[in-house]
């Protein structure tokens, strides 16, 4: 497998690139409410993972989830028996973290200091509080610089972000449109989307009722109970798995200089955020470019994050992010289809999560919504906080 | 409503807006001088630990402005739609302020109609009277 012939040279980068793979993913039904706890959930969906894997529990030696994760390491490990674990980490940020857990498993492989890794989210956001609601428990800083005057849930904060977006490029919200549409299109053919049988129209958009003026109710995303996870084993274990493998291509983490997180109104260039320090490293280490990308999902907690994203990530210029949704751009057959599974919009939003393991559907070809011969897939996590993303292939 | 959960770096914010003044903090090393907001420790161009609160004309333009429908905190709730915009300032335009552009110091959150507000529009920083024990900068349109 060139795969691993690569992993072994010399090279910044070339530890990395394809030296691990994707092997198993699992994951709950998704709903508004799910019976259960979130440790049970998280459970069900580790499990489903390692069977889709073809791997014991026992075999398992790395971990990684989020720091906003409930269940820890602990509690998984001996709920589904895993062996004696050798690395164990948690990535900060929500869900700008998602395609960090995968990275440090691939990172952990990879160096020899695991062999099999799992990945999780589990999260009854649908059921359980919304986190902005608590005003018992919050960072000083920034917000004392920001709760006070009423910018209270990350859709506000987003949303100021996406008006200063449309003032400064002459985007419109039927670009906003454009995302929610082609996210709710897929969710339509995918039987486990919260949104399966649910079409969006232009006139529900336009007509919808607003969260955050000027984010109206579908460019935010759902509120979900459910649960995923996925395997990692080096590229060498994946051969003898029972799924054709998907290779962790590249891998990177971002947190631009002076970053403010969500509420990045404050350094010299708000609208370049982490995706665009995130880009930098990935296509650095990749033997792709954006040309060569089949497929993407790209992390959308709300709508104007996408065009954020297109333009952080390469696949257009700076502020065309807008204009490249045009002409069914989003959509199977276009420029770029993306989140074929109907994404945080339409599919589920557990953190971005769902973005991964449909990543992996793409590459073995089981998606609901095919990208034919796809080959190359970008994920990406949340735009707006520090972040991650993966170029998986097959 | 919400107070400011003030930490050590914010403090001297919060210490001037009480007397009315709006100061940003500034580098207070040699030859340095640089603004910076959210207030830190130091300063990330030259390092040094020493800073000073430099006042402001309270003059800015608005940079941006959502407008909250709920579901909100109920506070908030009872004055939504109510805005919320970020001000460059006059004096360092890299300096922006989350606040709340009222017609008045104490007026509520919903004073100023949605279809008022201009990103652009020229703003002068207010204080509220404190009824509430701490002092807030709101913003009034320059020309209304």
């Amino acid at each position: 497998m060139a795969g691993t012939a690569r992993a072994a040279g010399s090279g910044s980068g070339a530890a990395l690139k394809d030296a691990t793979a994707v092997v198993g993913i699992g994951r709950t039904a998704f709903a508004k409410h799910l019976p259960g706890s979130e440790k049970a959930l998280a459970c069900r969906a580790v499990l489903a993972a390692l069977d889709d894997a073809g791997i014991s529990p026992a075999e398992v030696d790395a971990l990684a989830s989020y720091t906003m994760e409930e269940t820890d390491e602990v509690e998984v490990a001996k709920a589904v028996g895993f062996g004696d674990l050798t690395f164990f980490s948690k990535v900060g940020f929500g869900g700008g973290g998602s395609c960090a857990t995968v990275a440090h498993l691939a990172g952990a492989v990879a160096t020899g200091q695991a062999t099999v890794g799992v990945a999780w989210r589990s999260r009854k956001r649908g059921s359980g509080p919304r986190p902005w609601r608590n005003t018992a428990v919050q960072l000083p800083t920034p917000a004392q610089w920001t709760r006070p005057f009423g910018l209270l849930r990350p859709a506000d904060e987003i949303a100021m972000l996406t008006r200063r977006y449309l003032h400064e490029y002459g985007a419109t919200r039927d670009h906003l449109f454009n995302v929610a549409l082609a996210c709710r299109n897929r969710a339509n053919q995918n039987p486990a989307a919260v949104m399966y049988e649910r079409p969006l129209t232009r006139d529900m958009y336009m007509n919808s009722r607003w969260i955050s003026e000027p984010l109206c109710l579908f460019d935010n995303c759902l509120e979900t109970d459910g649960a995923l996870a996925c395997v990692v084993v080096s590229a060498e274990r994946a051969r003898d798995c029972r799924h054709r493998p998907v290779y962790v291509h590249a891998a990177a983490q971002g947190l631009p200089a002076q970053h403010h997180g969500m509420v990045n109104y404050w350094n010299d260039d708000p609208l370049t955020g982490p995706a665009w320090t995130a880009a930098r490293h990935l296509w650095k280490h990749a033997d792709l470019t954006p040309q060569d990308v089949d497929v993407a999902q790209i992390y959308d907690a709300f709508t104007s994050l996408v065009p954020l994203s297109l333009e952080g990530y390469g696949f257009c210029g700076r502020g065309e992010g807008g204009a490249f949704t045009e002409g069914g751009a989003l959509e199977i057959g276009g420029r770029l289809p993306l989140n074929t599974s109907g994404g945080g919009l339409s599919e589920a939003y557990v953190h971005g999560f769902n973005l991964i393991t449909e990543g992996v559907r793409q590459l073995r070809g089981t998606s609901t919504a095919q990208v034919p011969g796809a080959a190359t897939c970008l994920v990406t996590a949340g735009e707006g906080v520090p972040t991650s993303a993966l170029l998986l292939r097959n | 409503m919400l107070a400011p959960v003030v930490d050590d770096d914010g403090a001297p914010f919060w210490e001037y807006a009480a007397r009315g003044e709006l100061r940003v903090q500034a580098c207070a090393g040699a030859g340095c001088g640089e603004p910076r907001f959210p207030p830190r420790p130091c300063c990330p161009h030259c390092h040094s630990f020493d800073s000073e609160w430099r006042a402001t004309s309270g003059r800015g333009r608005i940079w941006s402005y959502v407008v909250p429908h709920p579901p909100l905190l109920p506070d908030y709730a009872a004055q939504a739609p109510y805005n919320v915009i970020v001000v460059e300032l006059a004096e360092a335009p890299r300096i922006r302020l989350v606040g709340n552009l009222v017609a008045a110091p104490d007026a509520p959150l919903n004073s100023v109609p949605p279809e008022q507000i201009r990103i652009g529009a020229r703003v002068q920083v207010v204080f509220t009277s404190g009824a509430d024990g701490v002092r807030l900068p709101r913003w009034v349109l320059e020309r209304p």
